[in-house]
């Protein structure tokens, strides 16, 4: 049985943005360790960078995420290697859930831009003194649209359209609404047999029947 | 055909179909799985009615919340008795081989995979953990994924994936006293940055690397992905071959060990393969590397000064800036005498056999010193019970450390093994993101094992090298 999820396409995100500055913002402060012993997705998005959030006594620090005239924002403007560290999903899944939509920075870690993928969120890429000033905008503007469109390549803000960069595989797969990839996969099932077939080191015993 | 890397070749053999989205279907050969990001993977097979397409391929542990002192179930923290048995019924309902603690099998993932034999030259391994690329030591194509890949592996067995670029790292000569293969990768760490290996896999080569053994290659394979590479390996040779012979699935096997060698010698990069990047490292010029700041990019030699943010580029700059302050460090001083009051010995970078051997020669002896907490966390329990028989255990606890159960324990604290309020802590880890010991405020200076002993013994940062080594009879 085939599953019958419907997959959106995703062309283009447009919300306000909510700027995070900082290289190598890594997922152990995105959602850290202690907030992923759950074994469901739900509920994640209050952890959202908890640690920078708060202080011990669970009193509000300043960071973006706190500040009311954010809470609306659904893209994050971010700078270079966000996302390196662990290959916790957690980490975008607690994004998604706070309500991240898309995101703009110079670089991402890879696991985490595939991570972001899997859940139809798009991360773009621009050079820093770019992305440097659209987080000043974003910060002057906290509930100007940002619109990013996935397929151009573009992102319009205020009255300027910047070029971006997404991913060629990351594009088709937004764009033509193939980012979950179960399905398309599992109709492959008889070329993986195949394949399978053909390594040296699979059991025969291991391979599964045809459906 | 020729002039292909092992990358290439495996790459070639495990692919499937090229997807409309440009990514190429592979095929997985080995799933591992873990408590932490597997639950909600079953949960979406469930929801789309899917089943496990490769239970035999798939093989389960449970490391990351597993407590390491009283493993008594249910365990004493209902969220970690949850995951567990979320775990045991989803292997369960699947038919997946699961390594519990019972079985004396149990241990880190990445730990556990070599020392069964699931871990094979030319297979792509893949597990929701980014220390996967640890297998690549083997010369495996291992990498980790993310849960909605797990799932998508569970239901098909392959996961969809765009290729990469290799980057050969050439590490010649020798390592000198007191140096470790953690030390070359940390330094690599440091020269090429986090970020460094964003969009390659890195191709570990030269006499340094041919020289370890496997233990010190799976060490700097761990590490890629703080290089920002999402996999390494090293070429399978007769050291490769050597520790496969021994592991369950070749001894239960004897054949296949003669029937899969031709493939093992097939996959290995040819001679004049094409690389995207070639690095030089020399060996000779390292001595042990230790960590000054909260990236496993900002490390330093033992008797070097900590960098001026000023003299670092111009993007790297804050970011020292804000981990000097975080870790209390000035620049221009060395590491050695920071105070440390925690040694972590364990994680799936450095708590094999050899690592516990080594760090255990220098506490030989001598005693912990006072204030400071110190632990050895075995890789798993395989290592636990050696390093008990050869005696190991006896000489930590007669120096002063806590032996504990096979865990990740402090390298992430998820589980009660946590720092608190500011500590610092010398550890064999891999990460010294701040809050990744489990307090915000904890300071992690990353080292090979033989410092942390050194760290534990004198308190401080100290180079193992000025520690004589008292080697029993
Ligand atoms: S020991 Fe640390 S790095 Fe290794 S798998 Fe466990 S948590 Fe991850």
């Amino acid at each position: 049985m085939t599953d019958e999820v419907e997959i959106p396409a995703v062309d283009s995100v447009s919300g306000s943005g909510v700027p995070i500055r900082g290289n190598d913002i890594d997922t152990d402060q995105i959602i850290p360790a202690r907030f992923m012993k759950v074994v469901t997705f739900d509920g994640l998005g209050e952890f959202a960078f908890f640690d920078l959030r708060f202080d011990d006594d669970d009193a509000q620090k300043e960071h973006p995420f706190n500040e009311d005239r954010y809470q609306d924002s659904s893209v994050l403007v971010v700078n270079s290697n966000f996302g390196c560290g662990s290959s916790r999903e957690h980490a975008p899944q607690a994004l998604m859930r706070w309500g991240i939509d898309a995101i703009i920075g110079e670089s991402f870690a890879e696991i985490f831009a595939g991570n972001c993928l899997a859940l139809g969120i798009p991360t773009v890429t621009a050079d820093s003194e770019t992305i440097e000033a659209l987080q000043d905008w974003v910060d002057a503007n906290p509930d100007g649209e940002l619109e990013i469109d996935v397929e151009a390549e573009e992102v319009t803000y205020g009255d300027r359209t910047i070029d971006v960069t997404v991913d060629d595989a990351q594009r088709k797969a937004l764009v033509e609404g193939v980012w979950d990839t179960t399905a398309l996969m599992k109709s492959n099932a008889d070329a993986v047999r195949e394949t399978t077939r053909a390594l040296p080191y699979v059991d025969d015993a291991a391979i599964p029947e045809a459906e | 055909m020729s002039a292909e890397t092992l990358y290439d070749k495996v790459w070639d053999r495990h692919t499937v179909t090229t997807l409309p989205t440009g990514q190429d279907q592979l095929f997985v050969g080995l799933h591992l799985i873990h408590e932490v990001t597997s639950p909600q993977a079953f949960g979406m097979l469930r929801e789309r009615d899917l089943e496990v397409a490769y239970p035999e391929l798939t093989h389960a542990t449970v490391d990351h919340i597993v407590p390491t002192a009283d493993q008594s179930r249910p365990y004493e923290e209902d969220a970690a008795e949850e995951m567990m048995a979320e775990l045991e019924e989803n292997v369960r309902d699947a038919g997946i081989d699961f390594s519990d603690p019972t079985t004396g099998d149990q241990g880190i993932v990445h730990v556990i995979g070599p020392e069964q034999g699931l871990t094979q030259p030319g297979k792509t391994i893949v597990c929701g953990d980014s220390h996967t690329s640890t297998h690549g030591a083997f010369g495996a194509l291992a990498f980790g994924i993310g849960t909605s890949q797990i799932r998508d592996v569970l239901a098909t067995g392959t996961v969809a994936m765009e290729k990469q670029k290799v980057r050969k790292i050439q590490v010649d000569g020798e390592l000198g006293d007191g140096v470790e293969a953690k030390d070359i990768i940390l330094e690599i760490i440091r020269r090429l940055g986090t970020e460094g290996g964003v969009g390659y896999v890195y191709e570990y080569a030269g006499e340094a690397i041919e020289s370890l053994g496997m233990e010190g290659r799976m060490s700097i394979c761990n590490m890629s992905i703080e290089g920002g590479a999402r996999a390494g390996y090293v070429n399978p040779d007769e050291t490769t071959y050597e520790w496969l012979k021994e592991t369950d699935y070749f001894q239960e096997n004897p054949e296949r060990f003669e029937e899969l060698k031709p493939y093992w010698e097939s996959i290995r990069s040819d001679e004049d393969a094409d690389y995207d990047d070639v690095v030089h490292i020399d060996a000779d010029e390292l001595e042990p590397v230790v960590t000054w700041g909260t990236t496993p990019g900002q490390g330093v030699g033992i008797s070097d000064p900590i960098p001026e943010p000023e003299s670092l580029p111009a993007e790297k700059q804050d970011t020292a800036r804000r981990a000097q302050e975080h870790m209390r460090v000035e620049p221009g001083e060395t590491m050695a005498g920071y105070d440390i009051d925690v040694a972590f010995l364990g994680s799936c970078t450095n708590a094999r056999l050899p690592d516990l051997r080594r760090a255990a020669r220098i506490v030989e002896g001598r005693e912990v010193a006072d204030d400071v907490r110190a632990m050895v966390v075995p890789g798993s329990q395989r290592v636990q019970e050696a390093a008990a028989e050869e005696g190991l255990k006896d000489t930590f606890e007669e120096a002063g450390f806590e032996w504990r159960n096979a865990g990740c324990s402090m390298c992430l604290g998820m589980n009660e093994d946590q720092l608190e309020g500011d500590e610092a802590c010398a550890s064999s880890s891999n990460r010294n993101f701040v809050g990744r010991q489990g307090s915000k405020d904890g300071r992690t200076v990353l080292m090979n094992p033989r410092m942390v002993a050194a760290a534990a013994i004198t308190g401080e940062v100290s180079d193992v090298r000025d520690l004589k080594e008292v080697t029993s009879v």
